[in-house]
């Protein structure tokens, strides 16, 4: 089937196959900056905005953005690396697979909340998993990101 | 130092968040086809037939293979050295099945979706045999897992097939019996450990393809790519020199990226197709069919003076390495190697027992190796033992443990597969450890317990730990520094960063020995082909032994620097000295900028590249006390962790940031195999947590406050004082939380992973789970 949609700002058609997910759509037409990790939305690292609200791309069958807006961490450029800076700062970035998801999760949340606390962040983030740094270096990184105490 | 001792940030850590091509799918070729496996839905079987001629109709199916169509080579999957300490007990595809999820067949087809289908149009059946399912029964059980004769030991582990063992050992120092006999007080326990999965985000992935010069190239998430490249030759029967294994960017491995997966089914059908392939697993396929932590059972007797002086530690292990032997007698013997030696003043100690198989998916390498599963029972002992004394338990460990200048005689006799190396131990800081992890965690206050609210009771509990840093006598590194024109260098490490920044921590070191800044060295790592040999990411190897491997070649860069810029500035190499910036002789100087810039083009021409390489020598212990604080719901017995200090000796931490980052996420994942994390399998082998729904590992919202301090420490063998950090994060979480939970409401879980379900249970029985 044909979809007709929003990529990163630039109107795109794509010939998808009707069982695919976003996810596989994605990664087929080259966006390798979404990564696969569970499957079964549980891990966080396929985190795409669908018309602004962080999903997993795992989870959204390919042919339900049609008319809608996808932006993935390819489309966020200069955040990712304001990001990516920030974690490395404090050794948070780790083996990086987890990264481009929380990239895309941050610039949801940083639309949604206003100046939030660690609990505030910590539940925003929660379904963006790592298996690598025990949270905490990202927490440090998120709040320095975000301008708050360090 | 300048560059040493340096929060550094991860050279690749902002190419990864902005998602630049980096992983094995991520790098594979767009044309490759798509290899899945048919997986066995019996726990124990022989195929009597396939019937493939349906599946290889479907239109845009490339191959089918079954056992039939494989070389018949035994292998092991485990990425260790030349030859293996673990069985050869795999087939590329067998005739056997052995657990829910085992290969049955392969297809490679032009997407996903065909290779579905074509998995689904193949028919086999199955002779379904008696699986062996309980680790206890597997010994001289009437299932023989391992029947075929081609299945073999490269040297004498144990390996005893037709009575379901993969390996065996046994070592003592002194009579335990007569010790123990003798002793005033002796405290028997037995504990069990259980499997865990590593969860590495990114699935195991490879691709292959043949090159313009016919060899088979291979892109693989490996921790080990030597390995790999030397094992898929021994499988596929080519020669090593026809294939090159590169790792890329890794998304975390714990271990579980030092087995082969995918790799012989891959290269296998690019070898017959003549096609790129890629061979990415499901999460799914992860959690049956690539490795757990194996699952132990270990019966300790501690035997003591009164006062507290240990006098004997007896310890007896079975551990379950399923279906096949991968790490089998290694992590069972570390269990032992990485745990006794913490408490060198006993008059006797004992180790040994066997490692046997079961149908359940394979057990293998995962961070701690066999130390977590040690440290469970010995500190969780140590801590009954306290009881029984009615002595602090910080002061039991304070009188038993190892201190600086001393040694313990399993240092010699236990290594990991053979024998060990005698070592003195020049750098334990575990005094300091100890009051600082004390003051952190404010035990003073809070020992043993406090009512916060009815039914709400805190308890604090703590664990000493070590680990090594590479395996002496076997662990070899290797690095090689390239100059290129305006001064800067090419630093080649067969060392493999698993995202744990060993690329960052290795070009410090560089840059430390040069005098230059860390900038001027640009890294590549890990390929068969363009780096010099490394062992692999393994056994808490990498900043200990290719830490000195890069040290080795930078010295001699330097020295080659000083020789040149000497020749160039018509002076002795005696007069000349090199400070990183410049060479200065008695009569002037030239830049490194100048002088590279001239060796390429203008004078002297000559291309300066020095390679050093580093042997393993000893295994100098990481040490770390840790300290938990949970709470306890008297009402349910579910644990909530309040708080988790560590305070750690991994000697002068190269990286002080990644240095804390390594034992803050292993401590994570300890403190999962503590709570939550639980392979579950159903009464015929079937996994009951095969996704991460079901499988629960910490999430944000689940870890506690947890704090890490390094102490002061310097290692007189290491690269630049330094000792690993990489796993021992993850030894103490289990035993610290399980002696909190017991001062906390006087319950003793000995299984893990301590569940309300165990806890609830033992409070409202009697008191003992």
């Amino acid at each position: 089937m044909t979809i007709t949609f929003e990529l990163n700002g630039k109107t795109t058609t794509w010939e998808i196959d009707p069982v695919e997910t976003l996810l596989h759509a994605l990664r087929r037409h080259g966006l390798t900056g979404v990564k696969e990790g569970c499957d079964t939305a549980s891990c966080g690292v396929c985190t795409v905005l669908l018309d602004g609200k962080p999903v997993p791309s795992c989870a959204v069958p390919a042919g339900r953005v049609d008319g809608h807006a996808v932006l993935t961490v390819e489309g966020v450029p200069a955040k990712a690396r304001a990001i990516g800076e920030a974690l490395a700062d404090e050794g948070a970035d780790q083996c990086g697979y987890c990264a481009p998801g929380l990239v895309m999760s941050l610039v949801a949340m940083e639309k949604e909340l206003d100046q939030p606390d660690d609990r505030e962040i910590a539940s925003y983030l929660a379904g963006n998993m790592c298996r690598c740094s025990g949270y905490a270096s990202q927490t440090r990184a998120i709040r320095k990101y975000l301008g708050g105490e360090s | 130092m300048n560059e040493v001792g340096k929060s550094l940030p991860k050279i690749d850590g902002v190419g990864l968040a902005m998602g630049r091509p980096a992983y094995a799918d991520d790098l594979a070729p767009r044309e490759a086809l798509v290899v899945k496996a048919l997986r066995s839905p019996h726990a124990f079987a022989r195929i009597r037939s396939i019937e493939t001629a349906a599946a290889e109709a479907i239109p845009g199916v490339a191959c089918v293979l079954t056992w039939q169509d494989v070389p018949r080579v035994a292998v092991t999957r485990a990425g260790q050295g030349h030859p293996e300490p673990s069985p050869r007990d795999r087939f590329i595809l067998d005739e056997f099945v052995r657990h829910i999820g085992d290969e049955v067949a392969v297809v490679a087809a032009d997407s996903l979706q065909t290779a579905q289908l074509a998995l689904d149009a193949l028919v086999v059946d199955y002779e379904v045999l008696e699986p062996v399912l309980d680790f206890e029964q597997a010994e001289g059980h009437a299932s023989v897992l391992h029947p075929e004769p081609e299945a073999h030991e490269n040297f004498p582990i144990g390996f005893e097939p037709q009575r379901n063992i993969a390996s065996a050992y046994e070592m003592h120092v002194g009579d335990v019996d007569q010790v123990v006999a003798e002793s005033e007080v002796v405290l028997r326990r037995t504990y069990y450990t259980q499997a865990q999965q590593h969860v590495a985000l990114e699935p195991m992935a490879c691709a292959t393809w043949l090159d313009l010069h016919d060899r088979l190239n291979v892109i693989s998430s490996t921790q080990t790519p030597w390995h790999v490249r030397r094992i898929m030759a021994r499988a596929l029967d080519i020669p090593v020199s026809g294939i090159r294994v590169n790792k890329p960017r890794i998304g975390g491995g714990f271990g579980g990226k030092q087995m082969i997966h995918g790799e012989l089914l891959c290269g296998l059908v690019t070898l017959r197709t003549g096609k790129a392939a890629k061979m990415v697993y499901s999460r799914r396929e992860v959690f049956s069919a690539t490795n757990t932590r194996h699952p132990m059972r270990m019966d300790i007797t501690l035997a003591a003076h009164r006062d507290g002086r240990l006098r004997a530690i007896d310890m007896r292990a079975l551990s379950d390495t399923g279906a096949y032997g991968e790490h089998a007698l290694t992590v069972f013997m570390v269990a032992g190697a990485k745990t006794l030696p913490l408490y060198n003043k006993v008059e006797a100690v004992r180790f040994g027992g066997k490692t046997v198989y079961t149908n359940h998916p394979p057990g293998g390498a995962f961070r701690g190796y066999g130390a977590i599963q040690g440290n469970f029972a010995l500190e969780s002992a140590l801590a009954e033992l306290a009881v029984e004394l009615d002595l602090d338990p910080v002061e039991l460990r304070r009188v038993n443990m190892i201190a600086e200048g001393e040694t313990s005689p399993i240092f010699a006799i236990m290594g990991e597969g053979t024998e060990g190396v005698a070592q003195t131990i020049d750098s334990c800081k575990l005094p300091e450890c100890i009051d600082r992890g004390m003051e952190l965690i404010g035990w003073a206050d809070k020992y043993p317990r406090r009512e916060v609210a009815p039914g709400r009771v805190r308890g604090v509990g703590m664990a000493l730990a070590m680990q090594g840093s590479g395996i002496p006598g076997i662990d070899m590194a290797a690095a090689t520094l390239k100059l290129n024109d305006f001064g800067s260098f090419n630093l080649l490490i067969g060392a493999t960063d698993l995202g744990t920044g060993s690329d960052t921590i290795l070009a410090q070191i560089a840059a430390e020995t040069l005098g230059v800044s860390t900038d001027l060295i640009k890294v590549y790592s890990s390929d068969t082909d363009r780096t010099p040999f490394d062992t692999g990411a393994y056994a808490s190897s990498t900043t200990y032994v290719s830490g000195h491997a890069v040290r080795k070649a930078a010295e001699k860069m330097r020295a080659a620097l000083t020789a040149e810029g000497a020749a160039m500035l018509g002076c002795d190499p005696g007069q000349a000295v090199f400070d990183g910036a410049e060479v200065r002789g008695p009569d002037g100087s030239i830049s490194l900028e100048d002088l590279s810039t001239r060796l390429l083009y203008n004078q002297n021409q000559k291309q300066l590249c020095t390679t050093g390489s580093h042997l393993c020598e000893q295994s100098p212990p990481p040490y770390m006390a840790a300290f938990a604080e949970v709470e306890v719901d008297t009402g349910t017995g579910k644990v909530d962790l309040v708080d988790y200090v560590a305070v750690v000796d991994c000697g002068q931490a190269i990286n002080p940031n990644l240095a804390r980052v390594q034992v803050e996420g292993g401590l994570v994942q300890g403190i999962g195999m503590a709570l939550t994390e639980d392979v579950r399998y159903g009464k015929r082998g079937r996994l009951q947590t095969g996704d991460m729904m079901t499988y629960k590992i910490p999430g944000r919202q689940d870890v506690p406050r947890i704090t890490v301090e390094l102490v002061e420490s310097h290692e007189p063998s290491g690269p630049f004082g330094a000792k690993s950090v990489g796993e021992i994060g993850i030894d103490t979480p289990p035993a610290a939380i399980a002696n909190a939970v017991f001062n906390a409401v006087g319950v003793r879980v000995r299984d893990l992973p301590l569940t309300p379900e165990k806890v609830l249970m033992a409070l409202r029985g009697d008191r003992d789970a």
